[in-house]
């Protein structure tokens, strides 16, 4: 719909003020096009452009404590950052977690928007109980998630369930083997996120036509599972992309709930959290934190690039 | 959509009609039985931060759950207030303070942005809105590093301006105005060209007043991304009087003295407002969600 609007849009236009043709009505349209959106291009060059070409700059230096580099190193900052074990671990790390709560979370919200849509009574009442956590932070999450329901004694929600089946306490988060950890970092945001995505898909769903299903039914489709995978499916295709393509996104900028987590553990950390430390933590290693930035952010682009072209990103759009 | 199956498969196929009815009850008590189920789930956390927020520190460590408060102490709103170990009020007041400037800003700034780019015609517009595009490409966080090297350098670390400044000009918020505006009826704005009005007037005398829905919908997103925003704080905020509420909630996990009900009573205060955010502007707030432009 919206590349529709934007051929629309952007065809008259030009002829218009070509037709008008005063050269002053011209330079009065460039002049506005400037004061609407002067301010905001100013601040995107300051403060993204310039940052991510300053970090690209800073990342062949030795900048330790100083953020006005001497000395010229060359690649040796990336060289130390791709064989220094803690960032390719902490790029191990984010793949193991991406893997992880990018399909649950996508059939999770999935799944309650296809619950939601077929109420018929309190339709708005569960769909808000399942956006309300999204208005949690993440930092505010952790700590109900580290101290209340899966502390590792007993007067954790998760142990306190456990032992009335007699299972022994288990230290959830101090202990990387087994990794129970993951089971605390994953609900965490599938609860945080979980109803902003249903909410994504529940938007499409009241966008599927009904005539699709008055026709696959008298085709013989039976509703449930065959009119699933054969019409809503598909017919989501294009939000799935969209979802998959920010759920990704999203977890590679895990950083909150991982840090108040397992702020002390070595394991157990992705990428930002193991910048932050390099950066910020004791050595303040602005060089080789900024080489980490420079990796991740192409490393996103890619990844981003392919999973467009993969699932065909947009293509949902022009067929309609 | 169940309805409109439901009805047109009764019609086409008579002699089934009772069979998928009864089915139809049965499962759609097995409909709210699941929904309910899933409901009380993501309902417990909320219902241990009140419960853990009101008690005392034996109830909530105590070696046997309670799953009940035996007696609901409000006193600990006051004790939090007055605990010298963290400085919780001055983080609640910069946090709203921060996440009001901010939303207005990103609001004022983004928009007339989203406009120019939507509406302005003007030779380069589509250049410019590629290299703004670009920028989604690579999200706010892994910049924090190079962020920080800026903005310390202009002397900005632990100050308003640090916190507020650098993330006004977000280009996801731009894309949304501009999807936006593209869609906003044209005629209204020709009518008041016509009338004499710049597209400077006319945004704001005839574009404004007509998209307050879509700005409620924008500035309940933005405020709540800005109040729980906690990477960037963490980074500026480097002593306790720039923390935000996020900040120093974080600080307990670390704080070994401070007691498990004062944390929670923290945690539950700090996400009051945005939990009455969400139930006053919950419609306008899905719609915004919805409206996104990433809907199939």
């Amino acid at each position: 719909m919206s590349t529709t609007t934007t051929r629309d849009v952007a065809r008259p236009a030009p002829a218009k003020a070509s037709k008008a043709g005063p050269r002053r009505g011209l330079r009065g349209t460039t002049l506005n096009f400037w004061l609407f959106t002067g301010p905001f291009l100013l601040g995107l060059v300051i403060f993204v452009y310039v940052p991510i070409g300053w970090s690209v700059w800073l990342s062949f230096f030795e900048a330790r404590y100083t953020v006005t580099p001497s000395k010229f190193i060359g690649l040796d900052n990336y060289r130390q950052m791709l064989t220094n074990g803690a960032f390719v671990d902490a790029l191990v790390t984010f793949t193991v977690f991406a893997a992880i709560i990018v399909p649950v979370t996508w059939a999770l919200s999935l799944g309650l928007a296809l619950m939601v849509h077929r109420l018929r009574f309190m339709k708005a009442f569960f769909r808000s109980v399942f956006f309300l956590p999204t208005a949690c932070s993440f930092v505010a999450a952790s700590l109900i998630w580290k101290m209340s329901i899966f502390s590792g004694v007993r007067f954790g929600l998760a142990n306190t369930v456990l032992g009335w089946f007699g299972v022994e306490n288990i230290a959830w988060l101090a202990d990387p083997d087994p990794p129970w950890y993951w089971l605390v970092i994953v609900t965490v945001r599938l609860w945080l996120q979980a109803g902003f995505y249903m909410i994504l898909f529940l938007a499409a769903l009241q966008n599927i036509p009904p005539e699709l299903y008055e026709a696959a039914a008298i085709d013989g489709a039976e509703p449930g599972w065959q009119t699933f995978r054969h019409i809503t499916l598909p017919q989501l295709r294009a939000t799935s992309t969209a979802v998959i393509l920010l759920l990704l996104v999203a977890a590679y900028q895990a950083f909150d709930e991982f840090f108040n987590l397992l702020s002390k553990t070595t394991w157990g950390r992705p990428p930002l959290v193991e910048l932050y430390y390099t950066a910020l933590g004791e050595n303040q290693d602005y060089g080789a934190g900024s080489a980490g930035a420079v990796v991740l952010t192409l490393l996103i682009c890619v990844v981003t690039l392919l999973q467009g072209r993969l699932m065909g990103f947009g293509r949902g759009d022009e067929s309609k | 959509m169940t309805t409109v199956i439901e009805s047109d498969k009764a019609g086409a196929v008579p002699p089934k009609k009772r069979g998928r009815e009864g089915r139809g009850v049965l499962g759609s008590t097995g409909l709210y039985l699941a929904t309910g189920l899933c409901a009380l789930l993501f309902l417990v956390p909320f219902y241990l931060i009140i419960r853990n927020a009101l008690s005392t520190d034996a109830e909530i460590t105590g070696e046997e759950w309670q799953f009940f408060p035996t007696h609901i102490r409000w006193g600990n709103i006051t004790e939090l207030f007055d605990d010298p170990t963290v400085p919780f009020a001055r983080s609640l007041w910069n946090s709203a303070v921060v996440g009001v400037l901010h939303t207005a800003g990103t609001l004022l700034v983004c928009s007339l942005a989203g406009y120019g780019l939507a509406r302005i015609p003007y030779k380069h517009a589509d250049k410019i809105f590629y290299a703004v595009l670009v920028t989604l490409m690579v999200p706010a966080a892994v910049t924090f590093v190079p962020s920080f090297v800026l903005v310390s350098s202009l002397g900005w670390v632990d100050s308003y301006r640090g916190l507020i400044i650098p993330g006004l000009f977000s280009g996801f918020t731009c894309f949304l105005f501009r999807q936006y505006f593209l869609g906003f009826p044209k005629e209204l704005e020709e009518a008041a060209r016509m009338d004499g009005l710049g597209y400077w007037g006319a945004y704001w005398r005839i574009v404004v007043p007509n998209s307050l829905n879509f700005f409620a919908a924008m500035a309940t997103i933005t405020f709540i991304s800005g109040w729980n925003a906690f990477l960037w704080p963490l980074v500026i905020g480097q002593g306790e009087d720039s923390w935000t509420v996020q900040v120093a909630l974080s600080s307990y996990m670390t704080n070994q003295t401070v007691n498990f009900h004062l944390i929670f009573m923290a945690t539950a205060i700090s996400i009051l407002p945005l939990v009455l955010v969400f139930l006053f502007l919950q419609r306008w707030l899905v719609q915004g969600v919805a409206q996104t432009g990433i809907k199939g």
